[in-house]
């Protein structure tokens, strides 16, 4: 029972946290390694000349080693420390966008993305004057890699997408999009990973993506941290995102020049103490097996899609359970998802409301919000019987003033 | 809190009067001829209520809602056009400014006979998050007396 590594879900027995694609909760690992690092080596990395320092410096560089092999990038100094996967995707839009793309070049993302990896190809187009094309999705919730094909020109500069859906867990065919971009341009291909590294194996070399983006948050890691992978190449020849210390390696009157990689991106005292927490994160989940994860979370997510399904009026959306990770989003006739939130909040239901920061792909399934349930390691089909029965209620609550 | 507080609070906010406002909105729809059309939208929940008011002298003579929300916004707009409908602009801002107060909790609005059938809306306070679904309306209420003013 993964529930007992979970400090907050102990301290809350009857809670059903069910918004995991939001926030996941924070096993006793990763407090236990924040708390260490402050107790035990805590100083600022990269700059004393003393025992403390170093010992610092030596968690940070630890933790970025072992978070480079979980995502499976080997030159672990292509691992960015960030603040999560926003800021991620702003450093590759603004820098590598401002330098590299002008008036005329074309952005494709899609339909599916989440804000974060929309609104900063949508404002550099408009800026520049490029062009930005929405990728469509299938009537099921998927990428349709038809109207992909049919985007992709010489003109392309860049394609960027999620791995997973965060509003429909849509688990999305990396290599095949990967190929066809590929075949027809010299597009960059920026991977939003925000979902994709809780949940399944991710190996960033094999993936074959120029740029991956992922949040600590969201897998059992403290929240402020989180990375962006790209080619040392890319890296090299991009400006630095902001400017301060520790990314610089010498400031004259008139120029300065920067530091290698990873620094040169990573301004300012790092936060070695969440990078510690994130590795901490790492251990955990791989001592129950990224294979079992998703394979827990696809259990549940059948089971709650089965039984969701099965009662009159919820509509579920996305593909079937075995291309989505861990989310049921869904609506329930003519009950507002914020009400239907409230409801089961009544009950310790924690699920999110709302249109899940996909404002283009709401519009699109012709809905102003869903309910969306998200599963991780900790839940079991105790969670899918508490949010079954408050539906149930929520459907009883409301069949009272029948149209 | 105990659950069975939660679950009293849940029944308190969601009675059969708000429910049956949302499923049978009064005075919603379009208006050709208003003197103010405010639009006001939610971005977190995508919820947009648009409020139509004609005036005749100092009084709101008539005024609609249009758009889409929750069971709350929904409510909250229908009813707030039955209590202001035909009342002088200085009562309709003092309706307005008490109904604000009710939703962040004073318990004197909640008893405020001004406010007729909407404080059945009183057990929103309880419910921070919902508290703007509850004054979208009144919002775009305060707005089209605003634009009038100017």
């Amino acid at each position: 029972m993964r529930r007992a590594d979970f400090p907050l879900l102990v301290g809350m027995p009857d809670l059903h946290y069910l918004d995991s694609a939001a926030t996941s909760q924070k096993p006793s690992a990763v407090l236990d390694a924040i708390r260490d690092f402050y107790v035990t080596a805590n100083a600022n990395p990269h700059r004393g000349a003393y025992a403390l320092s170093v010992a610092a410096t030596d968690a940070y560089d630890e933790a970025r080693g072992k978070v480079a092999r979980f995502v499976g990038v080997a030159d672990k100094d292509c691992l960015i420390f960030t603040r999560g996967t926003t800021e991620s995707l702003n450093l590759v839009a603004t820098s590598w966008g401002r330098t590299n793309l002008k008036a005329g070049d074309e952005i494709v993302v899609t339909a599916l993305d989440h804000h974060a990896n929309f609104v900063p190809w949508q404002q550099l187009a408009l800026s520049i004057g490029a062009t930005l094309r929405v990728c469509e999705i299938t009537a099921d919730g998927r990428l349709d890699l038809d109207c992909l094909s049919g985007m992709l020109t010489p003109k392309t500069r860049v394609v960027a997408f999620n791995h997973v859906s965060n509003a429909l867990g849509t688990i999305n065919p990396v290599g095949d999009i990967v190929a066809l971009v590929r075949e027809r341009s010299d597009a960059l291909i920026v991977c939003d990973g925000a979902q994709g590294v809780p949940h399944l194996r991710v190996d960033y070399d094999i993936l074959d993506v120029d740029f991956y983006a992922f949040s600590g948050h969201k897998m059992c890691g403290p929240m402020g941290i989180g990375g962006l992978i790209g080619r040392r190449s890319l890296l090299d020849a991009m400006p630095p995102y902001q400017m301060g210390g520790d990314m610089v390696e010498f400031v004259h009157d008139d120029i300065t020049t920067w530091n290698t990689l990873p620094h040169k991106f990573e301004a300012g005292t790092p936060n070695a103490a969440d990078a510690v927490g994130l590795a901490a994160a790492v251990d955990y989940l791989e001592s129950i097996g990224m294979d079992a994860v998703l394979r827990h979370e696809q259990k549940l997510v059948a089971k709650a899609s089965e039984r969701l399904s099965g009662i009159d009026g919820i509509t579920v959306y996305g593909p079937r359970p075995s291309e989505r990770s861990g989310v049921v989003s869904f609506t329930l006739e003519d009950v507002h998802p914020h009400d239907l939130a409230t409801i089961l909040d009544g009950d310790g239901v924690c699920i999110r409301a709302g249109n899940h920061c996909a404002q283009p792909l709401m519009r699109r399934l012709d809905v102003s919000a869903t309910a969306r349930a998200s599963f991780y390691v900790y839940n079991d089909t105790s969670d899918i019987d508490a949010l079954v029965d408050g539906v149930m209620k929520a459907k009883e609550i409301f069949g009272h003033a029948a149209v | 809190m105990q659950p069975s507080d939660r679950s009293a609070q849940i029944s308190a906010l969601y009675q059969e009067m708000i429910l049956d406002h949302y499923r049978r909105p009064r005075n919603k729809g379009e208006m050709d001829n208003a003197d103010e059309s405010v639009l006001m939208k939610n971005p977190l929940c995508g919820d947009e209520i648009g409020v139509h008011v004609r005036f005749d002298g100092d009084v709101v003579c008539d005024l609609c809602f249009s758009g889409r929300g929750c069971s709350i916004s929904q409510a909250s707009a229908s009813m707030m056009t039955q209590l202001v409908k035909g009342k002088p602009l200085a009562e309709v801002e003092a309706i307005r400014a008490r109904f604000r107060e009710m939703v962040m909790g004073d318990a004197t609005a909640a008893a405020d006979s001004s406010l007729g059938s909407a404080r059945a809306l009183s057990g929103v306070s309880k419910f921070p998050a919902r508290v703007k679904c509850a004054l979208l309306a009144w919002n775009a209420l305060e707005t089209a007396l605003a634009n009038r003013s100017e």
